[in-house]
């Protein structure tokens, strides 16, 4: 099962609910990995709003390209990255019309990037409609040296750019996309707990 | 350095913080509505506001103290005047007779710093609005402050008839791309669901005027699949009059009988009792009061509480709601 449920936790991390088709337009869907399994089952409940859909994907290496076509969404389009597909984002962003409803699903990377487009499109953040499927890994900026790394699976987590020993906090922004990661040994360099996966 | 002690004795504010103002004009616009302006008493500087802001006006009729908000409709960086425009209701409980029939130029009177409630989303890509009738006042404001920040706006305003377009050839001669007018006794009405089809991502939608509008603007947006995020809208309610009835005020430990004309928050208020309050209209939430023990049936006419807590009866807005029954026990 792709699913994970986060513990409660500080009010800045983001939650997460179950895609439900919404009365609009049209469609965009944009996914990465697992996250196509929350928009199969959408559509198998309301399968009519594929005619108005346009469903971006990136498998990451997962096998759901294929259900995803079957489904015959209006425009579909499939990338090998984030990086790749973003610029295709922002442009159906900007050609975009009231009325249009947004789904996002997938890694927190992909939706905490997606939905940063999307606000900047002056879209309300509140108004999408987002569902955690697959890895819990971390979108993470380090606060000292601005870097952000992708997929951080470990707290304490060696900074990718710097090499600061970092606490990875559930400290979010909107504006980044990303967790916020501190260093955890400034007061005594060198003393670090040892490194556990998340939520483990 | 001067602190003032915690247990000072300065009166606690109930409402916006006040001003002393003079009438500086009165402008007729047309058969219903006309123009009040008003410049500080000490000749100072009004503080700024933001567009869709309004004020509560004190009027002093006799015996009788009216408090009515009206949106200011002057240029929000314009510190030296403020204006609100004021439409005749005949049929009201009487506050814009007393503007129109009772007040003079070079009248003292007293309004409340600008308050909110109706404020421009600054992250909107474009902003549509919707006007009907005296609803063009806090589009006035608003206009006058996006034109300064080169704002992207539309205006579609609809009024009775070409006599009773307030502000129309202004608009219409100032911003003849923007502004689009319809009288109702040309048959010309807005096609909204046209209107609202295509508008670009990012569009925010407001909307001004009689109830029966805003629930129509409401509904069609929201089918057409418009996130509520991205639809405003402002409807001050007059408080209705109803049958009298009693409260008990528990803290004061005070009966007080709401008369007929009279709103709860008036009534609370003709005791002497601080009772807080913003926009005397059900909309900010600012007079919420816990019941204490009920028995008979509210009138809930705010658009504050949900559903259920009006379902419950534990919680009531004294400034248009009212109350038929045996008992009333309040919080206050």
């Amino acid at each position: 099962m792709s699913t994970f449920n986060f513990p409660e936790s500080i009010r800045s991390r983001p939650v997460y609910g179950t895609l439900q088709a919404q009365v609009g337009k049209s469609h965009l869907m944009i996914a990465d990995a697992h996250g196509a399994e929350a928009v199969l089952e959408m559509a198998a409940k309301e399968p009519a709003m594929m005619a108005q859909s346009h469903i971006i994907y990136i498998p990451k290496g997962t096998q759901f390209g294929l259900q995803i076509q079957a489904l015959k969404p209006a425009q579909y389009y499939e990338g090998p990255s984030y990086a790749a597909a973003v610029s295709r984002i922002k442009r159906v962003l900007s050609d975009a019309a009231m009325g249009l409803q947004i789904y996002l699903s997938g890694t927190e990377g992909l939706i905490g990037q997606a939905q940063y487009e999307v606000m900047q499109a002056g879209f309300d953040y509140t108004a999408i409609q987002t569902e955690h499927r697959g890895s819990v890994a971390r979108r993470m900026q380090c606060v000292h040296c601005k870097g952000i790394t992708e997929d951080v699976m470990i707290d304490p987590f060696q900074c990718s750019h710097c090499g600061l020993n970092l606490f990875v906090r559930d400290h979010y922004s909107r504006r980044l996309a990303a967790f916020q990661g501190v260093c955890i040994d400034a007061e005594e360099p060198g003393n670090v707990p040892l490194s556990v996966e998340l939520y483990s | 350095m001067n602190v003032p002690a915690p247990n000072s004795t300065a009166p606690k504010l109930t409402g916006a913080e006040k001003i002393d103002v003079t009438i500086t004009a009165i402008v007729p616009l047309n058969d219903l509505v006309t123009r009040f302006e008003f410049k500080r008493s000490d000749g100072s500087l009004f503080p700024t506001f933001s567009g869709g802001a309004h004020t509560v006006v004190e009027m002093q009729d006799g015996d009788r103290k009216r408090l009515n908000p009206y949106s200011l409709m002057s240029d929000p960086a314009n510190r030296e005047t403020f204006a609100i425009s004021v439409r005749r209701d005949d049929e009201g409980r009487g506050g814009s007779l007393f503007m129109h029939n009772k007040v003079k130029i070079g009248d003292p009177m007293v309004i409340s710093y600008p308050v909110n409630l109706f404020s421009l989303d600054l992250r909107a890509r474009k902003h549509l609005f919707i006007a009907g009738g005296i609803g063009i006042t806090p589009f006035l404001a608003q206009i006058k402050q996006l034109v300064r920040t080169n704002g992207n706006w539309e205006l579609h305003y609809s009024c009775r008839n070409a006599s009773l377009g307030s502000y129309v050839d202004e608009l219409t001669q100032k911003y003849p791309h923007s502004v689009h007018i319809h009288y109702d006794d040309e048959k010309d009405f807005i096609d909204l669901e046209n209107l609202l089809h295509g508008q670009p991502i990012g569009t925010h939608l407001y909307v001004c005027g009689p109830k029966g509008m805003i629930e129509w603007v409401r509904s069609t947006a929201g089918a057409a699949g418009w996130p509520t995020a991205h639809i405003h809208y402002e409807e001050f309610l007059a408080p209705k009059p109803g049958k009298p009835f009693a409260v008990r005020l528990a803290k004061s430990g005070v009966t007080v009988k709401v008369g007929a004309h009279e709103s709860l928050l008036e009534a609370i208020e003709r005791l002497g009792v601080e009772a807080p309050y913003l926009c005397r209209g059900g909309a900010c939430g600012q007079c919420e009061t816990d019941v204490i023990e009920s028995d008979g049936a509210f009138m809930h006419r705010d658009h504050w509480l949900e559903d259920e807590e009006k379902a419950l009866g534990v919680k009531i807005m004294p400034c248009v709601s009212r109350f038929e029954g045996k008992t009333l026990v309040l919080d206050r």
